[in-house]
Formats: C-alpha cells, sequence, structure tokens
C-alpha cells in the first residue's frame, strides 16, 4: 500500500486544493496518469502518478486545501506507488526565513462548487476539458453517449449554442501567480551567489538550415529557432553536469536526467517555466512538438504536477521582440538558467571582412556553490558550437 | 468565399489567439505581433489554423504579407482567390 501526496510544485509552493479526482477507487492507473486535479498558485495542475496500482481509497474529497506531502489517495496493489516527485526532498532544504504562511483558500472560485462534483456527470475526458475551457457546466449539458455519457460532441454544441468564445483562462490567477514569483526569486536573490557570463552566437547557419527545412512543411510540422536553441542546450549539458540538478542541504545533487524549464510567458502577465522531460534524447522534431504543446497547455491553464516539479535547469527565449540580453535569475533549487535574447543584425567581422550577421546574445546565469566561470565558459561556449551545426541538434 | 469571409475568420484565429483583445476594433495598418502581443509561437499557430482553415498553403517566405491585418486579409484573399 502506497500513498499518492500533494505533490510540490517548486520550491516555493505550501498547499494546494484538491479541486477533481479524474480516477475512481478501484480503477487501475499506470505510470503518468492524470490521477487528480490540483488549484495552486500556477494555476489549475493536473497531477499524474508515478507508479503503477490500483486506487484504494480517496483520503481527501474535493475542494479541501493540504499542505505539501499530505497523503491524497491509498494506492494498492503496485510497488511503493504515489511516490512524491524526486523535487519534493530537494525542496525542503534552505527553507526561507519567513515564518510559514497559514494556509489560505485561493482568491478565485475553483471551477466547479463543490456539491457538484458529488454527483459528477459522466463525461469523457475531452468532454470534460472542453467543457472547462469554455466554462460550460456538465451538468448543465444532456448526454447523447452510452449510458447518457456527455461527449465531445455535446460541449461543442451547447459552445456554439452559447455562442461563447474561448475566453482568457480564468483558472490561472495571476495575482497568486506573481506571489510564488516573488516567494521563489526573493529566495534565489537571498540565497543563491550568482555568476553571469555572456556570449554572442553568429546564427547564419542555424537559421539558413531552419529556412530551407521549413521551406517544404505544411506549418503544422515546422520548426521555430527556440526548438534548436532547446536542443543546442540539453546537447551541451551532456557534457556540463553540473549545471544540471538541485543545490541541496547536502550540497549540489545532479539532476536523473535533463529537464529543462522552459520559460513560457503567460498573457496578461506571468510565467512558468515547465519542464520538457528528457530533452536530450528528443529528436529536433520532437521537441518542436513538446514545445509547442507546452506552450498551449501552459497558457490554457493546463499543466501537469511533473512538469511543474522537477526541471533539473530553466532556459528563457526573449523570442524575436524585445531586447538584446537577459540577465537570468536562478529558479531555486536549480543551478543554472541559460538566457536567450532577440536574435539582431550586426556588423560581424569574416577573416577580413565585414559583413551583416544576424547574431543572438546567449547568457548563463549560475550558482558559485556549484560550478565556477571556467567551467561555464565552456558550457556557454559549446551552446555556440553546438548551433553552428544545426543540422545534428 | 469573399473578402468579407477572410477578415471574419482572421478576426476568429486572431480571438483565439488573444481572447482578451477585440480583434474587430484593430487598426488594419498596425504591425500584428506588436498590436496583439503575438510570439512566434502563437503566429506559426496562427498561420496553422488560417491554413487549414481556408484549405491554402502559406509558406514561411510569405509571413512579411501578413504582418498587419488590412495586408493579412488582402493576402488571404489572393491565396484562395476570393471575390470582392
Amino acid at each position: 500500500m502506497a500513498e499518492f501526496r500533494m505533490p510540490s510544485l517548486g520550491a516555493d509552493m505550501e498547499a494546494g486544493t484538491l479541486v477533481e479526482w479524474l480516477k475512481r477507487p478501484g480503477d487501475r492507473v499506470k505510470r503518468g496518469d492524470v490521477v487528480a486535479v490540483v488549484e495552486t498558485q500556477k494555476g489549475a495542475i493536473e497531477v499524474d502518478i508515478f507508479e503503477d496500482g490500483v486506487i484504494e481509497r480517496w483520503l481527501v474529497e474535493p475542494g479541501t486545501t493540504v499542505p505539501v506531502g499530505t497523503p491524497l489517495a491509498l494506492i494498492g496493489g503496485g510497488p511503493a506507488a504515489g511516490r512524491a516527485p524526486e523535487i519534493a526532498a530537494a525542496a525542503t532544504v534552505p527553507a526561507p526565513a519567513a515564518p510559514p504562511r497559514p494556509v489560505k483558500q485561493p482568491a478565485v472560485p475553483l471551477p466547479l462548487e463543490p456539491e457538484h462534483r458529488a454527483r459528477r456527470p459522466h463525461a469523457s475526458p475531452a468532454a470534460r476539458r472542453l467543457a472547462t475551457e469554455r466554462e460550460i457546466a456538465l451538468d448543465t449539458l444532456t448526454g447523447s453517449g452510452p449510458e447518457g455519457a456527455i461527449l465531445r460532441a455535446d460541449v461543442e454544441r451547447a459552445a456554439t449554442a452559447l455562442a461563447l468564445r474561448p475566453a482568457a483562462p480564468k483558472h490561472l490567477n495571476l495575482t497568486e501567480m506573481r506571489r510564488a514569483i516573488a516567494a521563489a526569486m526573493a529566495r534565489s536573490k537571498r540565497e543563491i551567489p550568482h555568476y553571469y557570463l555572456s556570449t554572442t552566437v553568429d546564427l547564419t547557419r542555424a537559421l539558413a538550415w531552419l529556412e530551407a527545412a521549413n521551406a517544404t512543411r505544411p506549418p503544422a510540422a515546422r520548426l521555430l529557432l527556440a526548438a534548436s536553441l532547446l536542443k543546442a542546450v540539453a546537447r551541451a549539458l551532456d557534457q556540463a553536469p553540473e549545471f544540471n540538478g538541485y543545490f541541496t542541504a547536502e550540497g549540489f545533487k545532479p539532476g536523473a536526467g535533463i529537464h529543462i524549464g522552459t520559460a513560457i510567458a503567460i498573457r496578461g502577465g506571468g510565467l512558468v517555466a515547465p519542464a520538457i522531460h528528457d530533452a536530450d534524447k528528443l529528436s529536433l522534431d520532437e521537441m518542436m512538438a513538446r514545445l509547442r504543446n507546452l506552450v498551449s497547455r501552459a497558457r490554457s491553464g493546463a499543466l501537469r504536477s511533473s512538469e511543474l516539479s522537477d526541471p533539473t535547469i530553466t532556459v528563457t527565449n526573449l523570442g524575436e521582440r524585445g531586447v538584446e540580453t537577459v540577465f537570468g535569475v536562478i529558479y531555486p533549487p536549480q543551478v543554472a538558467l541559460v538566457g536567450f535574447g532577440m536574435p539582431v543584425e550586426r556588423p560581424w567581422a569574416v577573416g577580413a571582412e565585414i559583413t551583416a550577421r544576424r547574431v543572438l546574445t546567449a547568457t548563463l546565469a549560475a550558482d558559485h556553490r556549484a560550478s565556477d566561470g571556467h567551467r561555464g565558459a565552456l558550457f556557454l561556449a559549446d551552446i555556440d558550437r553546438r548551433l553552428q551545426s544545426p543540422e545534428t541538434l | 468565399m469573399t473578402r468579407d469571409d477572410m477578415t471574419a475568420a482572421l478576426i476568429d484565429e486572431l480571438g483565439r489567439i488573444a481572447p482578451e483583445i477585440d480583434a474587430t476594433g484593430l487598426d488594419p495598418h498596425a504591425d500584428l505581433r506588436e498590436e496583439l502581443d503575438i510570439d512566434s509561437m502563437d503566429f506559426l499557430n496562427l498561420v496553422t489554423a488560417l491554413g487549414e482553415r481556408l484549405q491554402i498553403d502559406i509558406p514561411e517566405i510569405d509571413y512579411p504579407n501578413l504582418a498587419t491585418f488590412g495586408h493579412a486579409v488582402d493576402y488571404l484573399a489572393q491565396r484562395v482567390g476570393a471575390v470582392a
């Protein structure tokens, strides 16, 4: 028998509110299945389970706010299921000096009132998801599926009838998100002795390669520079493990894989940096597909707990508009942040000639407790070198 | 399809990306990316959605034609072969 617990989704999270169970007692679950939805400062998060088993019993009712680590359900029939994500241990290190805050209910109402959940109508996951997106209460619908189950098509019809347009994701509470960012960044500035390095990367080859690749692809299969940048970081990390992991009470602990936290801006303000897992093992196309999917889910407030709990490094990419250089603030307990500025045209010396080139400023903010500037410089230079062979990423 | 259909399709797809903005009130000459705070991922999603909806190919080399609302409607109408 094992326990499925309220996960820690970052060093700053103290508690979460169980919004909904997506599995029932008796259901068999396997690693990666989404079992529950939890409301946190980062919005409504789908919590996935880490091991196989069978749900024995719920321990917490929807609508309840509980501290991180509280058992939510009992899992049987599988070996040690429900293990809290790895970072939970790392997150208990150097706690901020501030006294623990009392657990508060989130300021926004939850998507559904608790009494509705008790007699939850049968609905397919796709229908449920769409209904949440469009803010349609499922119990107002008549299902056309087996035993009256509500199907996606039923929700679509209701959405059309109501002439609803997709609205800004209401379950992303930007005030709470700002509070979470403030807590994490204050801790970072208080505890992490940052050092900063910067280099200018010639993008000519990378952009020419992408242009040629995209010319024959439909939009759905096109690649963005962001995917190449993430792959270059993932590959360089293979040779620079001291930038990939956590700083704990016992010192630096390397990450179990290369899980790149990808900073994604939320419309209206706010930021999340969910992980792209095992980024070193993905092809460039897979990386692009993951990134596309992740950005879309981050903006609609449908991230998974495992994505928020275990990034081993963060990459922030300013994209095509904005400024040239970003000086990163490390997300504790991580030990490094790689930043990419806006690509710009600049005069560039090639041999004895001066020519106009598209270049980008790449920066590294790293934790001096875990590495030194010399290793940092090699790491950043390696990212540059890999971007000069874009076809190998 | 008519030019008005292009306008409606563009307003609808922009609304999916930037739901908080009233796309009907957009300045037809302003830069769409600036006006709507659209990043390269949003823009790629817009191109994908418009291509599928209107059954047209929008090559990357044509992206500059989608820079403003007015130009985008012109470009889409030309690609679709819309009647005035």
